[in-house]
Parts: C-alpha cells; structure tokens; sequence
C-alpha cells in the first residue's frame, strides 16, 4: 500500500508539470494583456507597466522565470488586484469555497445516497419514480436558476435569510449550500440508485437472503458497501471541483470564494491568478483520485494495490 | 422517507410556487418592496440637517461595482476604487454635492497670468488620519511617485500636463525634475508645459491624491492594506475583506471632521446587478451601483422614489474604420449611415433607460460649452432617412447592389440587443446586410486598436474630467485610442490649439469648432448619452445628480424614518437635545 502511495505520489509530479506547461501557453495565447483598457496607454506607461510585471521579456524566460518562482510556493503578483498576490488571493478565498464545498458535499451524500438506494429498493413503485423524477428535475435546473428562486423565497418574500453576502454564520451559508448541493443530491442518488439495482441482483446478495438474512441487513451490510464503489468514483472529480468554488453561485450570493478568479481572472488576462487557481485545481484533483483509490481498496477486497498481494 | 419525498417535491416545484405568488396576469412581477418613508429634511442657517432628523444609526452600506483593483489612488483606475479613493483621501480641489469644483486640501490658489504656474495654498488644518500635519512635502513626493516609471501608474497622464511629467514618465528624466515644489510647508507649486483651463478638475482624480509618504516606505505595496493605509480624507479604512466587503470609519483628523455625519461606510463589490437589487429589495444597502437592465419600467412604476437617473458625462456609440474598404474615403457612405439610425427608437425600446438621444461626441450639460449640432438634428427622421437613402444610391448601392457591412460588439447583452436594432434601421431604410460579430472584450480592444478586421464598432467613453478636451482629444491622429484611424491635419492643428489657448472664450469656440469638424468627417455614429441609473434608500439625503457622478460619503447623512420620527415627542428640536450629539460647529 505505501508503495503503491508513494508511486502515486511521484507520478504527479510530472501530471503536474505539464499541467502548468500547457495552463501557462495557453492563457498567453489569448489576445489581448492585462493592461488593456477602453482607456488607452500612452506607450510608455504601457512598456513601464510590462517592466514591471516582467512581461516585456521573451516568453520563455517568463516560463522560466514562473516555474522558478512556482517551486518556491510563490504564485506571484495579481495582475489585476494590484494590491494582493496571488497567494493572499487564494489564502483569503479558498476556506470560503472549501466550506461553502465541504458542506454541501456532505450534505449531499447524507441526503443522495439514502433516497438512491430507497429508491433502487422500491425499484419500478410509485417511490422510485418520484424520487429519481426530482432528481432528474434537480440534475436539469441550472443553478443560476435555482439560486435566484431560493434568493427570491427565502430572503424576499418570507425574509428569514439573508440575501447574499458573506460571513461564516449559518444563516448565510445555508442558501449557498444547498444551491450548490441539489444537483449533487439529483446525481448520487441516480447513481446509488443504479448501482444498487445491479447490486441487489447479483449472486451473493441472492446467497445473503437464501440465508434468511433480514432485508435490512442485506441492505447495509451486504448490499451498500459495493454499491457506492461508483458514487466514489464520481466523487473523486466532483469533489475538487465543488471544493475550488462556483463561479455562478458565487456571483449570485456575492461569495468571496475562489471560483470566480477562473473565469474573471481568465477575462482579465490576470495571467497569475488564472494559473494559481488552476494549480490548485489540479492538486486537489490528483489528490481526491489517489483518495478515491484508496477508498477503493477498503470497499472492495477484491482491489489491492501491492504486487505481492494479488491473490489468484 | 414520505415526508423527505415531499420536501423535495415541493422544492422541484418551488418555481411554479413562486410563479404564482409573485406574477399578474401579464407576467408582471406585482410584489410591490416596501421602502422607508423619510421625515421631511429641513436645514439650519448653515445648510446643515436639523439634529433631531438625523437617523440614530449613521451607517452607510453602498453597493460598489466589480471589486476594486487597488486602493492605492496612484495605481487606481475605474469608478470602484476611484468611488472608495474619494472617500478616503482628499486631492487638492474636491467636488461639491452638485459636482462643482471646490477646494480640498488647498484652501485657495494663485494661477499665473500666462496660466502656467499654479500656487496652492494648503489647508493648515489639513492632517493624516494619524495626526500628522498634510504637507506641501507630501504633495512633491506623491506626484513625483505618480509619474515615475517604477511606480507604473496607468493613469499618471493625469499629470501629463505638468512640466516634464512626460519626459519622467518615458525614462528621459528624473522624477525629481518634475514641476512641482514645496515653497513652504503649506505651499505647493506646480508649473505647467501648457496652460491647462481643466486642470483644476484634474486635482479631484485619485491619481493626484497624496500618499503618506512614512508608511509607503514602512510598508511597501501593502501599504494601502487596512492597518497600514493613511490618509487625508474624510475616512479611513477599516477593513478589507477581498469580494466582500470593505469598510471605512469617520477620520476624526479630517479637517472638516465636524460636518461629517457618516459614522461608517461599508463598500460591497457585486458581480451581478440582480443580486445588488435583491439586496437593495432586502433592504441591506442604501445606495446601488447600477440597476438590472430591463427592469425599467417596473422600477418606474414600483420603486420611482428610490430610482434615480440622471445624465452622465459619457457617450454610448458607433465608430467607423475610417482606413479600410469600405469607410474609407467614403463620407457620404457613412452619412447615410448615420442618418438611418432612430436614435428615439433605440432609447425608448432598445435599452430603456431614459438615455438621452444624441448626434454629438461631447454629452450636453458642461456649464461652459454648447455642443454645436448638426444641421440634420433638427430634420425629423423621415427626412434623415430620405437623405440617407439618397446617399446611400449616390455611394453606388442599392437594392441589387447592398451594402454588406460587417457590426463589431463586445459580448453583453446590452451591446448586442442595440447592435441588433442598428442593424435592422440600416436593412429598413438602407437594404445594407449587417454581419453581427461579438467579441470577448480584451479581443475586441485588440482588434478595434489594430483597425485590420473593423469595419463599423461598438464605442463608448465616459470623460475623466469636466471638459470637452476628454472627447475631442481621442480623435488625436496620435492618441491611442483613435480605433477609428482618424487623421485629418486640420483637426490636430484645432486640438493643438485648444491646448495652448487660455482665453477660455477663444478656447471654447475653437473646441465647438474641432466638434463640428470631426461630426462633418462622419467618423462616429453617436447614439445616446449614458445616464447614471442607482436606487437609492429615500432617507438618505445630503447627495445630488450631477453629471461626473461623483457622490462623496461625506456630504451624506441619514435621516429617519417618518414612523419613527412620527414618535418622537414634538418635533421641536430645542427640547430634543438628547436624542443625537450635535455635529455642526
């Protein structure tokens, strides 16, 4: 197991490094500069401006210059917000997105899983269509649909919560979280459901119950533990990407979370911010699929990592 | 489980619920916002609010636009942080409530006979938030700072008139030989290259403002972060929460503290107008940045005593690249152009917001300049659109042989619903086939500035300081931002002119004449003059329209609520001595 950790670990060292070769390229790419306004620069502000940025040099001594500075955990100087760097960027944004994500993934597991399995239980009844009806709802709703509607519910028209903004209290978090946890509810539960159904029909499950084993326990002992082999495997991706923030929900609460520097960073040539968030991106992304791996091995005995422990 | 089934089922259905609660026959949003109904405001001798008015709470939450780039008011560019800048420091004339020039930090100034030198007189009360005395000093060393290369200001052209300033900011000089010196501790002199008459209007921009020189050296770039930043305006920050909030407090140093009501002002940045709306509906805020496009006439008719628009100094409109096929050489092509569009059409249905139709460059509303209109101003449209079509033939087009032109935009919603409306005039009227192409907007600067793909595009500027100069000076055969490729030798010599003229009559009518010059060349399409459009908590006073839109916190106050003040035992303020500490002097 260690092995196969270490061995992990290693290989993302070099996933990484492409990641931030192509991220870098790409971005300088794009027409256009970060200093580029409806108001003009007189020349010489302009190359002052790309002195001091660096930018008036080739572009692979920049590269250099960046991955450099990379391995010394310095992202550098937002290009856009003058007055922060990038690592004060990310360290003020991402605990918002990390709690806003945290929790409504756990709420959306708590909630998900239950009613997918109650309904692969229920297969073909009237509560199964219901409940993978509303997930199916909850899956085509866009947030940016969503939002508005609970905004315009709960803090408008029956005025218990507050309609956007941020501290870390409950009663601002609540709206955000769900708005964010909804369409994760609608997919867990569509794939608990699924997986659960193939599951319950399979032979050692048929075994359980000739035992005379009680439904519940064939259900939770037998029956869950294989079935959210693919809810894990969905939630490796799903996770660093809801833990590094909305864009659209965080426009609609007005949320200082990370999410929004991928595409305003992105609009504003802030070069910077853009590859700092999209590094941490990929971190978290190699870390929850090693995590998922792992996860993997202690659900299914089948899975072992180690050479030596593959069974016949 | 069933009870779970039908909390969901009742979420899933959440849209029709509310569809139905909130939306008349005609899908109207009915739900009428309840809004503060405010005492009426009287004032004493001195202008000031009657104490017993004044609101208990004097906290004032603004909504702010995108966050701001910087709080450093060298570095600053963009109405966020220029909105916060003008709280927080204080430049050396300032703006009244009605946007009149008026001293700031300089109490008075002696202008030169030639206009080239400016003598100004500091306010011996004038202090930093941390009680220091503001200095002649500090003025040298913040416009030296403005326009060194180091420092990289975008926005150090605010200073371009001062002797040298340009040679400093291209390297061929030291800061230190700007024009600019201390003669005595409260006495500031500025030469200039040229008599500037704006320049006074100039010294209200952030990028003039002076930096407390003792924390930038302790502090470095984080000198504007909030424990670190001082100032010498009305307030000072408080706190600073990236995309959240950001929160100034009254400047007890401030040498006008006295009259300052604010106790605290509380920035929020919004990404999104509909979530400041909401906001504003949930009562949170006092003072919007913008409203929702498209909400206009609801507004109107539900929210009229908090909706407040008002002219701005800014032009929405459309530029031809006057150095490719087929605009170039070809005026009378982009006469009929002009002349096909309904302006009326496009501000009552199009964007809706009580924009002011316009055929000119330079928004009316300067109190020392009448912008000259066209002759065809004054034709009704059929008559424009006759001549247009006439035009139009004599170009060498015509229903077999159209025009195919192609419409540059940047995305956004606005842009492209009055994109499409031009480009349907034109089809009416002219029979010309319009291609819409939008652009993401830094590409769409790219393109505009190289003039190798435009044909016609979408333009807009709002002017930096009250004077014509700020329009007419684009069209500069040199100026970085002419995207038309304008370059008639007459109009430059014009400008040339206006910036060395210093009879402001003289000035004026050679500015009208550089105005109808360019209006006669048909290089734009101008559309509407922009308004500013905010709503407004209707107990806050204080504030008043003007055409830079620039509203400083500190003429503001609130004041209460009719039903509280209603109340209150007698209205006579005598026997109310108690109910708020008295400000006024």
């Amino acid at each position: 197991m260690l092995n196969f950790s270490l061995k992990r670990l290693a290989s993302a060292v070099p996933t990484l490094f492409l990641l931030i070769t192509f991220a870098f390229f790409l971005i300088r790419i794009a027409p256009g500069g970060p200093f580029d306004s409806e108001r003009a620069l007189p020349p010489e502000i302009e190359a002052n401006l790309a002195a001091k940025y660096h930018l008036d040099e080739p572009l692979l001594f920049q590269y250099g210059r960046y991955l450099w500075q990379i391995v010394r955990l310095d992202f550098g100087p937002s290009f856009h917000y003058l007055d922060w760097t990038v690592n004060d960027l990310i360290a003020q944004g991402a605990p918002v997105s990390f709690t806003l994500g945290a929790l409504a993934l756990i709420l959306a597991l708590l909630i998900g899983i239950p009613i997918g399995a109650w309904a692969a239980f229920r297969q073909n009844r009237p509560a199964d269509y219901s409940v993978m009806s509303i997930a199916m709802i909850g899956i085509s709703v866009p947030n940016f649909v969503m939002a508005p509607l609970l905004i315009l519910l709960f803090a408008i028209i029956l005025g218990w919560l507050p309609a956007g903004g941020w501290e870390f209290t409950p009663s601002r978090m609540v709206l955000p979280v769900v708005t964010l946890a909804l369409p994760m509810i609608a997919y867990i539960a569509r794939i608990t459901r699924g997986s659960m159904i193939e599951v319950l029909h399979s032979s050692f499950i048929r075994t359980a119950r000739a035992k005379g084993m009680p439904e519940k326990d064939v259900l939770i002992h037998h029956a869950l533990k294989p079935a959210l082999l693919p809810v894990i495997s969905y939630l490796g991706p799903a996770a660093a990407a809801i833990l590094t923030g909305s864009v659209v929900v965080e426009r609609i609460f007005t949320i200082p979370g990370i999410g929004s520097y991928f595409v305003q960073g992105a609009l504003n040539r802030d070069y910077t911010l853009v590859m700092g968030v999209v590094i941490l991106y990929g971190i978290l992304i190699i870390l929850f699929n090693f995590l998922v791996d792992l996860l993997y091995a202690w659900l299914d005995p089948r899975i072992r990592y180690d050479d030596a422990e593959i069974g016949p | 489980m069933n009870r779970l089934a039908v909390l969901l089922l009742s979420l899933a259905l959440l849209p029709a619920l509310i569809g139905c609660s909130e939306r008349d026959a005609d899908g109207e949003v009915v739900r009428a916002p309840r809004l503060p109904v405010p005492v009426i405001l009287e004032l004493d001798e001195a202008g000031l609010p009657l104490p017993a008015l004044l609101a208990e709470s004097q906290v004032l939450f603004r909504g702010n636009g995108e966050e701001p780039q910087t709080l450093d008011p060298h570095l600053a560019e963009g109405v966020p942080s220029a909105n916060i800048l003008r709280d927080l420091f204080e430049g050396l004339t300032t703006t009244d409530p009605d946007g009149r020039i008026v001293p700031g930090a300089a109490i008075h100034w002696d202008i030169s006979r030639d206009g080239l030198t400016y003598t100004f007189y500091l306010d011996p009360n004038g202090r930093w938030s941390t009680g220091e005395a503001v200095t002649a000093e500090d003025f040298v060393w913040s416009w030296r700072r403005v326009v060194s290369p180091k420092t990289a200001s975008a926005y150090s052209r605010m200073l371009a008139p001062v002797a040298n300033a340009t040679a400093i900011l291209s390297g061929q000089a030291e800061p230190e030989t700007l024009g600019v010196s201390a003669l005595n501790e409260t006495t500031f002199q500025v030469r200039l290259d040229d008599p500037t008459p704006y320049f006074l209007g100039l010294l209200t921009h952030p990028t003039t403002y002076p930096v407390h020189r003792a924390s930038f050296d302790a502090h470095g770039s984080s000198h504007v972060r909030p424990g670190n930043l001082v100032s010498n305006g009305a307030f000072v920050l408080a706190d600073w929460q990236v995309r959240s909030r950001i929160e100034l407090l009254r400047n007890m140093h401030f040498r006008d503290a006295t009259n300052v009501f604010i106790e605290r002002v509380v920035y929020f940045p919004f990404e999104d107008e509909n979530t400041e709306f909401n906001r504003f509906r949930a009562g949170d805020l006092h003072w919007t940045y913008q409203v929702p496009s498209g909400q206009f006439r609801w507004l109107t008719e539900h929210m009229s005593e908090a909706l407040m628009v008002a002219p701005w100094f800014g032009t929405y409109y459309f530029s031809f690249n006057l150095t490719r096929y087929p605009f170039q050489d070809n005026p009378e092509l982009r006469r009929a152009l002009n002349l096909a569009i309904d302006r009326d059409i496009i501000t009552e249905r199009v964007s809706r917001f009580g924009e002011i139709p316009t055929f000119n460059l330079v928004p009316a509303g300067l109190p020392d300049y009448e912008p000259p209109l066209p002759e065809y101003a004054e034709w009704t449209q059929q008559e424009r659109e006759a001549e247009a079509l006439r035009l139009y033939h004599r170009a060498g087009y015509s229903e077999s042989n159209p025009l195919t032109v192609e419409l540059r935009y940047n995305t956004s919603e606005n842009h492209r619903r009055i994109a499409v409306a031009v480009a349907a005039m034109w089809k009416q009227v002219l029979g010309v086939r319009t291609r819409m192409v939008n652009e993401e907007f830094r590409v769409f600067l790219q393109n505009r500035a190289q003039r190798r793909v435009t044909q016609v595009f979408r333009a807009g500027w709002i002017g930096d300081y009250q004077d014509a100069f700020s329009f007419l000076e684009l069209y500069h055969s040199g100026h970085g931002r002419n995207d038309a490729g304008y370059d008639n030798p007459s109009f430059d010599r014009l400008l040339e002119q206006i910036a060395a003229e210093r009879i402001p009559a003289r000035r004026r009518n050679l500015m009208v004449e550089a105005e109808r010059t360019l209006l006669a060349d048909q290089v734009i399409l101008p559309v509407f003059t922009y308004v500013s459009k905010r709503l407004v908590d209707p107990r806050l006073k204080g504030w008043q329209e003007n055409i830079m839109d620039q509203h400083l916190s500190r003429h503001m106050f609130l004041v209460r609520d009719r039903t509280t003040a209603d109340a209150e035992p007698g209205k006579d303020t005598q026997a109310d001595a108690d109910v708020e500490p008295d400000n006024g002097d």
